[in-house]
């Protein structure tokens, strides 16, 4: 009991640890990626190459001086950030970020939980996330931030709702709940045991998903409620310091849970391909597939702030438009399509 | 430890259920029902029901809930602009409440032979079981509860639309 609890505690410690560090550099490669796109350098001032960036804003994040408007409620202003950060990093239980390791004839699996209910559980802590924008907005007592907490979560509950349409298409292929489980019949091998990433089978589901992640990020082109040009700062108008540190920290844990999640649910997670015909030992692979696993989370974290300076913002209509009238009615025929060749191909 | 968590759980939930008809603020009100829910979730859990939990704290807590937030906001409720009922609604509400309450005793305590045939540890809330059963014993209700929402939904739709529908035409009058 003791051994288990140490390693839970083990794995949770470096997976709290991996994903704060990638969310603080996350912001770094954001400032990059845009200054690559815009032609210019970038931040280069705090160490080599300004890869110290993330420390400094860290810091300076700590030392600003911290306000809470008098009109406000200060429970629910202290509240919001809270919940937004605590969700943010709830989702990371369920995600495999690697196969077992055998340690001593012990198999340790490097997942944290693997819940038979898998996906329903991140889909849970994505809709309870809502809150934290929803009451931080209200509680500032600001007309600009109320706005941009009703538009965050009119957004979440609509593209919700595109995204899990899309998930029961691959449930129905895979069979399964569990995050762990579809991993597994994702296996690359030879002969066989060669099996495809879930994107061959289901690229339509794919797109949608990724679509409703940048929108449940509250990711350009779907920043609207945080719009600048129309709300001044959307739901984080009025909070300072460290508050809104976490809220903009959340966006980047976002991005870096949903990149995994994508990964994990369509791009094979921890497999790669002849994972199983290199001749290599099991906690070698194990390793490579969890360096695999992350080469796919960056290419994605990419993927998000490469689209941040490719396509504008929408218009609300638009987004609206996008999510019930595009996007619900082609995740519905996707999972009639995926039925209907299950059943022809399956018997 | 199950049973600790069972009262816990209990306690949380009508500690919480109280305070949404105690406090003041409706917002406060809003938060102490999802407080409630998550408590009701814990205790789906706790009768291995995992797939109700998580189905529960999505539809109930991520998704109703919000809108009721959403809506108590937009309306900006407070104590001065709250319409005040007269006592007839408010002890007809209470009798009509009452009645609920006696029913529903009722009905429990009809189903006590249901309750203790399901929970003897059996996993009858995961997935797979309750698509089984969902799905071959209890059909027919079940398609019959899904063309009632489609109902409802429907209903709403034909709500909403109607004001769009009779702008035009009271417009093309002048």
């Amino acid at each position: 009991m003791i051994s288990f609890l140490l390693y839970k505690g083990i794995v949770i410690g470096v997976i709290f640890t991996i994903t704060l560090l990638i969310a603080a550099y996350s912001t770094y490669a954001e400032r990059k990626v845009a200054a690559f796109m815009q032609d210019r350098i970038g931040p280069d001032r705090a160490g080599p190459f300004g890869i110290l960036q993330p420390l400094a804003d860290g810091l300076k994040f700590i030392m600003k001086e911290e306000i809470i408007p008098n009109v406000s409620n200060k429970l629910l202003f202290i509240l919001g950030p809270c919940i937004g950060m605590l969700t943010a990093l709830m989702a990371g239980v369920i995600i495999p970020w690697g196969n077992t390791l055998i340690v001593n004839g012990n198999e340790y699996s490097l997942q944290i939980a693997d819940l038979n209910i898998g996906i329903l559980y991140v889909f849970g802590v994505v809709s309870i996330g809502v809150y934290g924008i929803m009451i931080g907005g209200w509680a500032s007592n600001n007309k600009f931030s109320l706005l941009g907490a009703i538009r965050a979560s009119a957004q979440m509950i609509s593209y919700e709702i595109a995204m899990g349409l899309s998930i029961i298409a691959l449930i129905i292929m895979t069979g399964t709940l569990s995050l762990g489980e579809i991993d597994v019949l994702q296996a690359g091998g030879a002969g066989n045991d060669w099996n495809f990433w879930n994107v061959v089978y289901q690229p339509l589901g794919f797109v949608i998903f990724l679509i409703c992640a940048f929108a449940e990020c509250n990711r350009t082109p779907f920043d609207l409620p945080e719009c600048e040009t129309e709300l001044v700062g959307g739901y984080h108008t009025e909070y300072s310091s460290m508050k809104l540190g976490f809220y903009l920290f959340a966006e980047y844990i976002n991005m870096f849970i949903s990149s995994a999640v994508i990964s994990t649910l369509y791009f094979g997670g921890y497999n790669f391909p002849f994972m199983n015909n290199l001749g290599l030992d099991h906690n070698t692979i194990t390793v490579l597939g969890t360096i695999a696993l992350f080469a796919k989370i960056f290419f994605f974290i990419f993927f998000f702030m490469w689209i941040r300076w490719t396509v504008p913002r929408f218009r609300y209509d638009q987004l609206m438009n996008l999510g019930w009238k595009m996007l619900i009615p082609l995740a519905v025929a996707n999972i009639f399509v995926t039925g209907l060749v299950l059943i022809l191909t399956r018997g | 430890m199950t049973l600790n968590l069972f009262y816990f759980l209990s306690f949380v939930a009508i500690f919480s259920a109280l305070l949404v008809v105690f406090s003041r603020n409706p917002v406060y009100s809003v938060l102490y029902l999802i407080i409630t829910f998550f408590a009701i979730a814990g205790h789906y859990i706790l009768l291995n029901a995992q797939f109700l939990a998580a189905v529960h704290v999505i539809v109930y807590a991520g998704a109703i809930m919000v809108l009721f937030l959403y809506v108590i906001m937009l309306l900006n409720l407070n104590t001065e602009t709250e319409p005040h009922k007269s006592s007839v609604l408010k002890i007809a509400a209470t009798i009509c409440a009452g009645l609920l309450m006696i029913v529903l005793v009722g009905s429990f305590k009809g189903a006590d032979v249901l309750v203790q045939r399901s929970v003897e540890g059996a996993p009858v809330g995961l997935v797979k079981n309750l698509g089984i059963v969902l799905f071959k014993d209890f059909l027919f209700p079940f398609e019959m509860a899904s063309v009632l929402l489609l109902a409802a939904m429907v209903g709403a739709v034909m709500l909403g639309k109607s004001e769009a529908r009779t702008e035009p035409t009271n417009s093309k009058v002048p």
